[in-house]
């Protein structure tokens, strides 16, 4: 086998293949995308930040989009996919991993959709009026039939957003928190168990998604004919930077951690940091993930920057925080099965680039919430000119 | 709360969840094997599936069912606890219907030394040789009896047995001092090796003979006073023999 | 119009809304039960079909490392009785060769899994001061982290102690090859499903001896029961000095290792 030759010290025989691959880096990402695109529109929702409250409904369907998509990584990478009814049906308690029916179905059914929803309601009402054919029959079955508008169920609706928001945020930190649990409950990996792990990928997980719905904002505005409002963007451009500052404390906070207490495990992680990961996590993840785009905002923020150059600055920084934090995902997912649990030896992992599990499925899951975003924009519009006026 | 109180949206929802519960409910009671959950949280015919797993290996009793010949043979002898079916291969079969599968025996050179090959990690006093050089043209059952294996004779040095310490021996200063001189060997040892153990040197005064200050001996021979070296232990309890530190 | 809180409900409610109350919640208090738990007789005697009653036995195995010549019989036969792939790497058992050297390096090696036995090869240039063999095979623990984390309920721990993969519920997630931390399971190249040692549980209930300890030719494995007496797994244990493998992650192994050393992990 010629991945033997890449093995370096001793490794388990039955270790030589790595279990979760590419998908389950992808599966982490995503989530991560739709909790912080969440918890963005939540901020707005809760605190009525109105500089950045263009970008409300853009975040709840961004994150709508990617939460559809964020179970299909998982479902591809199974052995047997066609088992997977299981989970919901016979959901082993203790296990971390069978909670994913019932926290996923919550935050889908009673958080997201019903938040939607009820932000949408009125407008769909208004727009089926005036609508005609298979646009105007789609728009009354999403309403379930309801057209009352009144002002008193309007009031009703607006109660109902504020209650779900406020539940909301902590589920939106429970499905993240709980990707994260899913490793950092790993006693055998010395590389995932740690109690931060779902406070890690929280944060992470915030940071991706502001940056996501900043970069949607970016490129949809001028493709619709725009002017992107600048204190929008700054605003979101703080946003980023402040869950950034916390995100890289916390992740420094875990790492020195680890350095200190210095555990039987240390000398094969610190082999496996400077060898096999030293590109994705220092170079990658840590500085071109993180530090710069931090100081690039910054510098901007700091020397008054002149819009377009600004704008260039946070689109750039926004682009590089997604690489940095797919890079996150890759070093834990992957990292830590790249050394032997014996701690003696590292192994390597063989991307495919066909197959279910290959690069190929990972590209296609990684666009396909772009389409579904598409589609969202065109059969519910989240731009502010398309509210009907009260 | 009355139902024509609660907003008309909220009634729609509340009938749409309720759907989708039933739904549920109904897949689920459909789906769930049912015998899961008889025993513990799974399919209790699981085990059942589990144990009818077809057999291989037979097992040593079912070969002494008719083998009682070779029982009798192997019985008190250094094999007599290696399973038939270690050499024989996977038995059930054959025990089952006696005539169709027979079995093989290695006859070769290949198989025996898969535990008599020497190999340093190999446990100490376990019989081991260097095939290549241990009457390399000959197939081992020539000489040995596999059932009731005895050394032809027994070994001549102690290093067809100890050749990790005469590895060792080679490059110390040693060298030239045989085994013997300071290890009493009772004759038995060569037959019953982990029954009857050779001794070591019980005193001080043994090394001395060599090492003391007034000690008869060659001239470059490192001395010590044994007067005040560390009085309360016997020299190899500190200095290893077979490779003693000054080099 | 508000949606206010009705007056009357503030009072105490009356008779029939009381009962009417008392009823539904004790229906909603159902609902939990019907939704996870259908295990009643867990724990409870019970027999397989061929007669044997798990709750009777309890399985461990010792395994003696200073009588272990690293002849891999036991890979070899445990591939042979439980039609594990051939083909590398997947092993539910296997041996590892240590050799610490004069100055502390630490060789491991197994190549294919001992299943072909060890050829001596080129002798080391540096000195050796211990070597060994130490065979490793699910350690069936007590507290098995595979069981735990499995979503489904695939893979579950017997009475007698054996943690067994259900291979047609299994939906091949490898959470539980995650969780191990033995490196003793193996996702299944057909069948896609995880899989690992039973201490040949098809033989056991049928009082022979898992493969391995069948052949192991210097008795380096003993398997037996824990809780009777006169076992010889319990002489084993009284004998020897005994240790298992990762005791800090308190999964609390059934393998015990006789003639332990530090480097063995």
């Amino acid at each position: 086998m010629p991945i033997l030759k890449e093995v370096s010290g001793y490794i388990y025989p039955n270790e030589i293949e790595l279990h979760w691959g590419i998908l389950i880096v992808v599966y982490p990402y995503l989530t991560g995308l739709v909790a912080g695109a969440f918890i963005l529109a939540s901020l707005v929702k809760i605190f009525n930040v109105r500089e950045v409250q263009a970008t409300y409904r853009m975040a709840l369907l961004t994150a709508l989009a990617f939460l559809i998509v964020s179970p299909l990584p998982l479902l591809t990478h199974l052995g047997h996919p066609e088992k997977s009814f299981e989970i919901f049906l016979t959901p082993n308690t203790k296990s971390a991993m069978a909670m994913f029916g019932f926290v996923y179905a919550w935050y889908l059914m009673a958080v997201l959709l019903l938040e939607i929803w009820f932000d949408y309601r009125r407008d769909i009402i208004l727009w089926e009026k005036k609508e005609s054919g298979i646009k105007k029959w789609f728009h009354k079955l999403i309403t379930l039939f309801s057209s009352d508008a009144s002002e008193q169920s309007l009031t009703f609706d607006r109660k109902a957003i504020k209650l779900i928001t406020i539940i909301g945020i902590p589920s939106a930190f429970l499905l993240h928190g709980y990707v994260g649990f899913i490793f950092g409950s790993i006693k055998a990996n010395p590389w995932w168990s740690s109690v931060l792990m779902p406070i890690v990928f929280l944060f992470s997980a915030i940071v991706s998604g502001i940056a996501l719905v900043l970069l949607i904002y970016m490129v949809v505005t001028p493709m619709r004919g725009k002017e992107i409002d600048m204190a929008c963007l700054n605003k979101l451009a703080s946003y980023l930077f402040y869950v950034m500052i916390i995100d890289f404390s916390l992740e420094a906070l875990d790492f020195i951690h680890r350095i200190y207490e210095s555990e039987e495990s240390i000398h094969i992680l610190s082999e496996l940091v400077m060898g096999k990961l030293f590109v994705s996590l220092i170079v990658i993840q840590l500085l071109i993930g993180m530090i710069v785009p931090l100081l690039a905002i910054a510098g901007v923020k700091l020397f008054k920057a002149p819009d377009e150059l600004r704008k260039q600055v946070y689109f750039l920084s926004a682009l590089l925080v997604q690489v940095g934090i797919f890079s996150t995902r890759w070093n834990v997912v992957i990292g830590g099965q790249l050394f032997s649990k014996s701690f003696s030896g590292l192994t390597a992992y063989k991307m495919t680039f066909l197959g279910l599990e290959g690069l190929l499925m990972s590209l296609f899951l990684l666009l396909l919430p772009f389409i579904i975003l598409y589609v969202l924009f065109r059969v519910l519009p989240p731009w502010e000119e398309m509210r009907e006026a009260q | 709360m009355k139902w024509k109180r609660i907003p008309q949206q909220l009634q729609r929802l509340i009938i749409l969840a309720a759907i989708f519960a039933v739904l549920f409910l109904i897949v689920r009671s459909f789906l769930i094997p049912v015998d899961f959950g008889k025993y513990g949280h799974y399919r209790a015919s699981a085990v059942e599936e589990i144990i009818a797993q077809g057999m291989h290996y037979a097992g040593q009793e079912a070969c002494y069912d008719c083998h009682e010949d070779v029982f009798e043979t192997k019985r008190g002898g250094f094999h007599q606890n290696v399973s038939c079916e270690v050499c024989h291969g996977p038995a059930f079969t054959h025990a089952e219907t006696t005539d169709t599968a027979e079995l093989e025996a290695p006859t070769g050179r290949g198989y025996c030394p898969v535990c008599h090959e020497y190999l340093p990690s190999r446990p100490t006093g376990f019989p081991q040789i260097v095939s290549a050089s241990h009457n390399p043209m000959k197939p081992c059952i020539t000489c040995h009896e596999p059932h009731d294996p005895e050394p032809p004779q027994a070994p001549a040095e102690c290093t067809a047995c100890h050749a990790e310490i005469a590895r060792t021996k080679s490059l110390s200063h040693h060298v030239y001092v045989p085994c013997m001189r300071c290890h009493e060997t009772p004759e038995e040892h060569k037959i019953n090796p982990r029954k009857v153990l050779p001794g070591k040197p019980k005193t001080r005064e043994f090394c001395g003979g060599c090492h003391a200050q007034d000690a008869p001996a060659d001239k470059g021979i490192p001395r010590i006073d044994m007067a005040s070296h560390n009085v309360r232990y016997v020299c190899w309890q500190c200095h290893y023999p077979h490779l003693p530190e000054a080099r | 119009m508000k949606y206010k809180v009705k007056e009357s409900s503030k009072k105490l409610p009356d008779r029939r809304t009381f009962i009417q109350t008392l009823g539904s919640s004790c229906v909603l208090l159902l609902v939990p039960k019907f939704l996870f738990a259908r295990e009643n007789k867990k724990g409870a005697a019970w027999t397989y079909s061929n007669g044997y009653a798990p709750s009777e036995h309890y399985y461990g195995m010792g395994i003696d490392i200073s009588k272990c010549i690293g002849c891999g019989r036991c890979a070899n036969a445990c591939k042979l009785e439980n039609d594990v792939p051939r083909e590398p790497f997947f092993f539910r058992t296997w041996v590892e060769r240590y050799r610490i050297f004069e100055d502390g390096e630490v060789a491991i090696d197994s190549p294919n899994g001992a299943a072909d036995g060890f050829k001596p090869g080129s002798a080391p240039e540096k000195n050796l001061v211990r070597n060994f063999f130490v065979p490793k095979i699910c350690n069936q623990c007590d507290k098995p982290p595979c069981v735990q984390v499995c979503p489904v309920g695939a893979t579950f721990k017997t009475p007698d102690g054996v943690v067994l993969v259900d291979s047609q519920y299994c939906i091949g997630c490898r959470y539980c090859i995650q969780a191990c931390p033995y490196g003793a399971r193996y996702l299944h190249p057909e069948k896609r499903v995880a899989d690992k040692c039973t201490f040949c549980y098809h033989r056991i209930v049928k009082e022979k001896l898992p493969a391995c300890v069948e052949v192991c030719p210097t008795q380096a494995r003993i398997f037996g029961e824990l809780e009777k007496k006169a076992s010889p797994l319990v002489r084993f244990m009284r004998m020897n000095k005994i240790s298992v493998l990762k005791p800090s992650l308190n999964t609390e192994p059934k393998v015990y290792y006789a003639n332990f050393d530090m480097e063995v992990r």
